[in-house]
């Protein structure tokens, strides 16, 4: 049923430096000079200052897994084959969280805490416009 | 829609008013309410909230299954963060998302799944004293939560709300208004409203949450202290929302929610009554009007039209709505006239 294909993202103007770094397996992140945080997801201002001196940065995708859950029953017909899936909020080690799945592990492997790299997951059948490369990790 | 409802009502409103904050409409309803009052714009106000996307149905005309049904407070539509970055990851939906809140807490705090059961229990024995409530007949023992398989590591299935069709409303009027009321007014002494992000992964502490500001705010708006309240509502889709909101507004010391639930009687009858309806864990969830729920419980309470599970000498409650996943939450302080 290709109505109920896994939900793909679609870039807008203003995060496709995200998606197109990704689709070459980096990672970039916006940056305030003002406030010297780093923003995510990608903002036209930067949030709480409204700063407008946002620039993109490349982060090694390194972090710790600040939470998961392992979805034992589908989380939406979108996902029914995904179970049981790992959802994850990773953060970088520059700070901003990530929602991602786990990936490559066993689910007893997983540890609030635990040190956490990136898997760059290409998709050679995306269309123009969306994500390229989908990003999830697994433990480092 | 509002208008309809005037419109089916044959009443002619000066204040009309669609509110989306999730499970915290319905206490937000109230406040705003009490709000259009005070400014004099009218002098009853109808809050009321159907199922929405649970409402009965016809073979005859069936409902499309649309982004709302699959994706719920979630939107997928372009250009949305949650369609772009969280959506397709699988953070969607609620049982996800508070499993992850759940998970978090037992890192930070220890974990006592026991304690968690006995939330369901108690207000279970609420519901088994509630005419209406879902799982009115079926009495529970914290070993049947635990026996049943878990959804989203580590909630079990019970400690996730019941869906089911219905809706529910109260009336928000002023004192010249209230005073020729058949029941006992119950006043609105004071509220509180707190959103601060929408997905979880984005929340500055996950387990600080906005109930924290919420409740206090309502609670210096009172007067009142926290030992002076007679019972609890406290929003409950899942049980993990219910020990974060006791810890945030006060209740407990913050990290020490499951020692204070097994230490407490949580039933209508109890040292601490706690969602005496049953509360949507054991009442049921019809949508949106579930946070209706628990302005209905306190109200009722208040008013001495509880039942059969009428807290002795009930007189006032907080009301605690909580909507997406500890994303919009709002707290009523009641009290009777």
């Amino acid at each position: 049923m290709t109505g109920l294909d896994r939900p793909v993202p679609v870039k807008t103007a203003s995060t496709t430096p995200f998606w197109d770094a990704l689709a070459e397996h980096r990672i970039v992140i916006q940056y305030s000079p003002s406030s010297g945080e780093y923003v995510f997801y990608p903002r036209v201002l930067a949030p709480r200052t409204l700063a407008d001196d946002l620039e993109w940065r490349e982060i090694s995708g390194m972090g710790t897994l600040y939470s998961y859950t392992v979805a034992r029953r589908p989380v939406g017909p979108h996902f029914a084959d995904a179970v049981p899936q790992l959802l994850a909020i990773v953060q970088w080690d520059e700070g901003p969280r990530f929602s991602t799945e786990m990936v490559d592990m066993a689910a007893d492997d997983l540890r609030v805490g635990m040190r956490v790299k990136p898997v760059f997951c290409d998709r050679p059948d995306a269309r123009p416009g969306e994500a390229a490369t989908m990003l999830r990790y697994t433990a480092a | 829609m509002p208008s309809t409802v005037a419109e089916y009502l044959g009443v002619r409103s000066n204040f009309a008013e669609l509110l989306d904050l999730g499970g915290a409409s319905a206490a937000g309803m109230v406040w705003r309410a009490a709000a259009a009052i005070e400014l004099g714009i009218c002098d009853v106000v109808l809050c009321a909230l159907p199922a929405r996307y649970l409402t009965p149905m016809s073979d005859l005309k069936p409902k499309s299954l649309s982004d709302a049904v699959f994706f719920g407070s979630s939107s997928n539509q372009f250009g949305s963060p949650q369609a772009e970055f969280d959506i397709p990851y699988g953070n969607l939906g609620q049982n996800g998302p508070y499993g992850q809140v759940a998970q978090r807490y037992a890192y930070e705090y220890g974990y006592d799944e026991r304690a968690m059961a006995k939330i369901v229990v108690d207000q279970r024995v609420n519901a088994n004293h509630t005419e209406g409530a879902i799982w009115k007949d079926k009495p529970l023992t914290i070993e049947d939560v635990l026996a049943i398989p878990i959804i989203a590591d580590p909630l079990h299935m019970l400690e996730i709300v019941m869906p089911c069709v219905g809706g529910a409303a109260v009336v928000v009027a002023s004192a010249d208004v209230a005073a020729k009321a058949k029941n006992r007014p119950v006043w609105i002494k004071g509220f509180g409203e707190h959103v601060p992000f929408k997905t979880p992964t984005y929340a500055e502490d996950l387990l600080d949450t906005p109930m924290r500001r919420a409740a206090e705010t309502a609670f210096t708006m009172s007067g009142l202290g926290r030992d002076q309240v007679d019972m609890v509502s406290i929003y409950d889709c899942y049980t993990i929302t219910v020990l974060l909101s006791l810890e945030d507004a006060g209740f407990c010391e913050k990290g020490k929610g499951m020692a204070f639930v097994s230490d407490h009687d949580l039933t209508f009858r109890g040292d601490f009554p706690l969602n005496t309806a049953g509360g949507q864990l054991g009442f049921g969830q019809a949508g949106l009007a579930g946070g209706m729920h628990h302005v209905c419980d306190a109200t009722r309470q208040i008013m001495g039209r509880a039942g059969a599970a009428q807290v002795r000498n009930c007189h006032r409650a907080i009301v605690s709505g909580n909507g997406g996943i500890l994303s919009e939450q709002t707290a009523l302080i009641l009290e009777g006239d």
